[in-house]
């Protein structure tokens, strides 16, 4: 399958990554490869096979709806690069 | 005895001169302290934890000298897999997106270990958010094989394999999505485990695929892998895919197996002649002691690594989404606003065969490919479960090599991807089928290079995998 510069700008904008210049070029390259290479399931039959999505046979199970504390906000708070007392900090959003 | 003269035999004797006072566990520490820091070659260990594991040592110590009841892995010194959560040290399943990150909770897996008087050493280098088989792909530099360090220890646990080759630690965590675990193993010389999917909890397992990921333990022997299984496996609430189904305590007494395997891949060119003449002397050896052998065959063999490569991609691209340089994580120099602080974070932080796989990951889940590629693979997930389940309703293993060749040069398949993920052609089914896996040494190349034999066994059913691997 031919990989379009169209088709990487959307998986890069859904990937929230940047490719530029030759990576570009790299990753284009890198995608038609693999895809070339996984292309090999569509070899094989799968008419009216269930898809497997959970691996447990056992049913999940919902714990109960309980309140508890799992980590403090100073924790929560403790491995951001940019923040206060009370919040995340992030660049400015609006405009004044 | 000079402390430097001290050898590890097992973990079951390590605790026995513990207990015996031949030895402290504090002076145990030190030692391996040194070896972890002043003989660690290998580029294996990313942090020693030396404060934390001495303060352990001293607590054991205490324990024993009160003559309070002590754990069963009292004096295992433990090394971990960088993408493993231990409270309040350092965590960054060796990417630059996770630099400076500090756990907050502990892994279930982990927790377990220190609840048995485990000491954590020390965290260990691995490839990139565990994708690769190599260890090339660490933020942090490749991993070296202590048996010859121009060669790759395996991947993506290859810290964890090189520091108990090593002897920098007795034992080591490592976690297994495509064979992650077994591989290395069999590139160092050790046993290496991967539990069935649903036994060890993944809580503070930082993911990679989620419905592949298991946590599983290096060792040198069979026994000790058992006992540190048996010590990790078992319910947790903090993980609703891990099983409530009792651990058994005891090894199976079964004493006669049959042992099904691929004939046709066996006998293809693609395979190291010595990986061959070593896994049919073993099953010659098998057959003398009276098991039975029998060659089957696998109707997706060659779909088996694409499956793998399209449902853990996918899996990864929506676990990795989180890393957004805003809660936790480095965050880039050059955020202007949040989609900047978002891309440039992320393209900063992830190294270049974790942007791959997200990129193929968002593909195959992408608008127009889901059905194609994403939605097929589960499809064939299940042909391939319900294959595997047909074998081993046949036989009570399904054996192979465990990688169809010995250690490569470091760089040599750098620029190859595909060629590495061929690597993974006999450890990739037991991720997909969810069953447990073992490898053990089976012998070593005239150029002195491990080998591993692998067992894929029924899930869940541990005990009779430990009874067959014992026989290699």
């Amino acid at each position: 399958m031919e990989i379009t510069d169209k088709m990487i700008e959307k998986l890069t904008d859904l990937s929230r990554l940047n490719f530029d210049g030759d990576q570009r070029d790299k990753i284009k390259g890198d995608l038609e490869k693999m895809i070339a290479f996984v292309d090999t399931l569509n070899t094989i039959n799968t008419d009216g096979v269930e898809p497997l999505i959970y691996m447990t046979k056992e049913p999940l199970e919902l714990r109960k709806d309980t309140i508890g504390t799992e980590l403090s906000q100073a924790e929560a708070l403790s491995n951001a690069t940019s923040k206060d007392s009370d919040y995340f900090k992030v660049p400015k959003v609006l405009d004044k | 005895m000079a402390l430097s003269d001290y050898s590890f035999i097992n973990l079951v004797s390590v605790r026995e001169d513990i207990v015996s006072k031949k030895i402290s566990a504090l002076d145990l520490v030190e030692l391996y302290l040194i070896r972890a820091t002043k003989e660690d070659k290998y580029n294996a260990f990313l942090e020693v934890f030396s404060d934390s594991a001495r303060t352990a040592a001293a607590a054991l110590d205490q324990k024993i000298a009160s003559g309070e009841a002590i754990g069963e892995l009292a004096g295992a010194i433990i090394g971990i897999k960088d993408n493993l959560c231990y409270k309040d040290h350092c965590v960054g399943a060796s990417s630059k997106i996770l630099d400076g990150f500090k756990s907050l909770y502990t892994a279930s897996a982990v927790q377990n270990l220190i609840d048995q008087d485990a000491i954590i050493i020390g965290r260990l280098n691995c490839d990139e958010f565990a994708m690769g088989s190599s260890n090339e792909n660490s933020a942090y530099g490749v991993v070296k094989n202590p048996i010859d360090t121009s060669l790759v220890p395996g991947g993506s646990s290859g810290g964890s394999a090189a520091s108990v080759a090593a002897n920098l630690c007795m034992a080591s965590l490592g976690s297994d999505t495509g064979g992650s675990i077994r591989q290395p193993a069999s590139f160092t010389g050790l046993v290496g485990l991967k539990p069935t999917y649903g036994r060890v909890s993944r809580y503070g397992l930082i993911a990679f695929a989620s419905s592949f990921d298991q946590i599983g333990p290096f060792t040198k022997s069979v026994d000790d892998s058992e006992l540190i299984y048996r010590v990790m496996a078992g319910k947790d609430p903090l993980d609703s895919t891990c099983s409530k189904q009792p651990v058994h305590k005891k090894r199976s007494t079964q004493s006669k197996f049959t042992f099904a395997y691929y004939e046709e891949v066996i006998n293809s060119p693609g395979l190291h002649p010595k990986t061959k003449e070593l896994f049919f002397n073993k099953i010659e050896v098998l057959k003398a002691a009276g098991h039975e052998v029998i060659s089957t065959s696998f109707p997706y063999l060659e779909q088996l690594v694409p499956c793998y490569y399209v449902l853990t991609t996918a899996e990864a691209s929506s676990n990795l989404g989180r890393y957004d340089g805003v809660h936790y994580g480095a965050r880039s120099k050059a955020s202007e606003d949040i989609p900047s602080t978002y891309f440039n974070s992320r393209t900063e932080g992830f190294g270049p065969e974790v942007k791959r796989r997200i990129m193929l990951g968002t593909f195959v889940l992408s608008t127009g490919y889901y059905d194609a590629y994403y939605s097929k693979g589960q499809k064939v997930r299940r042909l391939i479960k319900d294959a595997t389940d047909d074998i081993l309703s046949k036989a009570d293993f399904l054996i192979s090599p465990t990688t169809p060749h010995p250690a490569f040069k470091v760089g040599e398949k750098a620029n190859n991807p595909i060629a590495l993920y061929l690597e993974d052609i006999f450890t990739v089914q037991a991720n997909l089928a969810g069953n447990p896996a073992i490898t053990v040494p089976m012998g070593t190349t005239e150029g002195g290079l491990p080998l591993g034999f692998q067992f894929l066994g029924k899930s869940f059913d541990e005990e009779t995998l430990f009874a067959a691997a014992s026989l290699i």
